[in-house]
């Protein structure tokens, strides 16, 4: 085994540096006494991340960020489900051709995506009210459609390592497609349907690039809300927030890197 | 039809539906937009190729595309070959700050960029309080701000690639190497660098094809100044409203990408990088 030699270490240890450096950064802003976005200097005050609380639109963001997140990571899960089932249950010789349709929005450049779905809602918005234009059911599906790709490649992986073998056996015994469905292969890959549940509500919950093109001032997204305090007087809850969202996903890592080297042992 | 013939098309057909629905015949929409809006015709694709402006868009996203996918490639080499063959401490902290960035969101890897280098962030105020400089540096809201931000972003996904081709290595080739009396750098130059050049360079596609249709990067680092493709297609449907040409540049970007995204099957075949 080839190690990496000092040199080699010293650079991954600046890529690394680089990695972390904006995540570091945004924390001491986020403790300025100032109304605008710089350093504390002497004095670190909790303003910013008592503004988030004082001020009910970045609770009324989260919650819909919430909803949009549940509902759209529920239908592509379950879209995703179906559709991965049926590709590995009855292999038919058009699968190729369906993966390449179904992950279409996945490999597109998000902006060809967004003005997609912008096409879309504002089509519907012409003959209802709900699914539509700057509406939360609307955003929940136009992520659904958004984030259904990767729920179908996550759940065709942990579908691939089931054995065969155990499904030929109960069909051999004469399980219908149901039993099959609900008594083998379900609870075989349950925790890949679960992770694949958990990713499409991440991908929903961060999503900013398509939301941006069709919502305006109903539907605002935790993100959209993100977006506006960024563009041009950098609001310094931003930087709050920002502390906020990193030390969740920070934890999230920690305690999965922890169970993971736990298990290794 | 019999009911067996149907449960197929029962389980495969809500998802193709769906998507048939809400994303396939809508982008035939955006099609159709391109050739009628404002008025019937492919004026908008003359357009789009030929007007200065457009033309210096497309020249500068190439060109950040091209610095970034080099820029990320490079760094994700460094820091995947520690991750995959470094000491196991090393491997876990190459590890976690591989994955903590992996999941932030987009924005608030942006955000990170302006609270480190705007003009009252942390590295100005730092080096002002040293006395290295006297006056701020400009570092956001141009085109360096673009680079280092998509840069940033675009490091842990070009790491997937290269480590899928730095695990599948056959150990022997460098013992021999070795025993032959190479050089660990020399080991490293001509042997190990040639044969993870597959995941290299689908890597460098990936992370290119990515880095095209940026946009909340670019916004937030560009500050309006370095627009790139995507911005403009935003601009072109939300400010300027001129649907037909924010439509015709999609269509455009969506054909070039299905070109590179077809090299990308044809050469480095994604069902090996994804293992």
């Amino acid at each position: 085994m080839m190690k990496p030699s000092p040199i080699a270490v010293v650079l991954a240890f600046a890529v690394a540096v680089f990695l972390l450096l904006p995540l570091i950064a945004v924390i001491p802003v986020s403790f300025t006494p100032a109304r605008f976005l710089s350093m504390p200097t002497g004095i670190w005050s909790l303003r910013h991340y008592q503004a988030l609380i004082d001020n009910p639109a970045w609770l009324q963001a989260t919650g819909l960020s919430i909803r949009i997140g549940i509902l759209s990571s529920g239908i592509a899960t379950l879209l995703a489900l179906m559709f991965s089932l049926g590709i590995w249950m009855f292999r038919p010789w058009f699968s190729g051709l369906l993966f390449g349709f179904v992950l279409l929005p996945m490999v597109a450049p998000p902006v060809v995506s967004a003005i997609t779905l912008y096409f879309f809602l504002i089509g519907l918005s012409k003959i209802n009210s709900i699914v539509a234009y700057d509406t939360w059911i609307g955003v929940a599906i136009a992520h659904a459609v958004m984030i259904a790709p990767f729920a179908v490649v996550m759940v065709t992986v942990s579908l691939s390592q089931v054995d065969r073998r155990i499904d030929l056996a109960a069909r051999g015994f004469g399980a219908s497609v149901g039993q099959r469905v609900f008594k083998v292969i379900l609870p075989t890959i349950r925790f890949g349907v679960l992770t694949a549940f958990f990713l499409s509500f991440v991908l929903s919950w961060e999503e900013i690039g398509v939301t941006l093109f069709i919502t305006s001032i109903d539907a605002v997204t935790l993100p959209r809300m993100m977006w506006m305090g960024l563009r041009d007087n950098i609001d310094p809850a931003i930087a709050a927030i920002s502390v906020i969202l990193i030390v969740v996903v920070i934890s999230a890592v920690l305690i999965k890197t922890a169970i993971a080297q736990r298990e290794k042992m | 039809m019999t009911l067996d013939r149907l449960k197929p098309v029962l389980l495969l057909g809500p998802l193709v539906l769906f998507l048939g629905l809400a994303y396939f015949v809508p982008f035939l929409g955006v099609m159709q937009w391109s050739v009628t809006l404002p008025e019937p015709g492919i004026g908008q694709y003359g357009k789009a190729i030929s007007d200065p402006l457009i033309h210096s868009v497309f020249l500068r996203t190439f060109r950040i595309c091209l610095i970034v996918t080099v820029a990320s490639v490079v760094c994700a080499y460094a820091i995947t070959y520690v991750w995959v063959r470094g000491t196991p401490l090393q491997r876990l902290l190459t590890e976690l700050c591989i994955l903590i960035p992996f999941w932030i969101s987009v924005l608030t890897r942006a955000f990170g960029w302006v609270a480190l280098l705007s003009n009252r962030g942390l590295l100005n105020t730092w080096m002002q309080s040293l006395g290295i400089i006297s006056e701020p540096l400009t570092m956001v809201r141009n085109e360096f701000g673009v680079v280092l931000g998509m840069t940033h972003f675009l490091i842990p996904f070009a790491v997937f690639p290269i480590a899928s081709a730095m695990r599948s290595l056959d150990e022997r080739v460098f013992l021999a190497a070795r025993g032959m009396g190479a050089s660990q750098m020399r080991t490293f130059w001509t042997i190990f660098v040639p044969i993870t050049l597959p995941g290299i360079l689908g890597a460098g596609l990936m992370v290119f094809v990515f880095a095209l249709g940026f946009f909340i990067t670019p916004a937030i680092l560009g500050g309006g100044r370095s627009v790139m493709i995507a911005e403009l297609i935003y601009l072109r449907i939300f400010q300027s409203p001129d649907w037909g040409l924010g439509a015709a540049v999609s269509v455009l970007l969506m054909v070039f990408v299905g070109v590179l995204l077809a090299l990308l099957v044809r050469f480095v075949r994604p069902n090996r990088m994804l293992g």
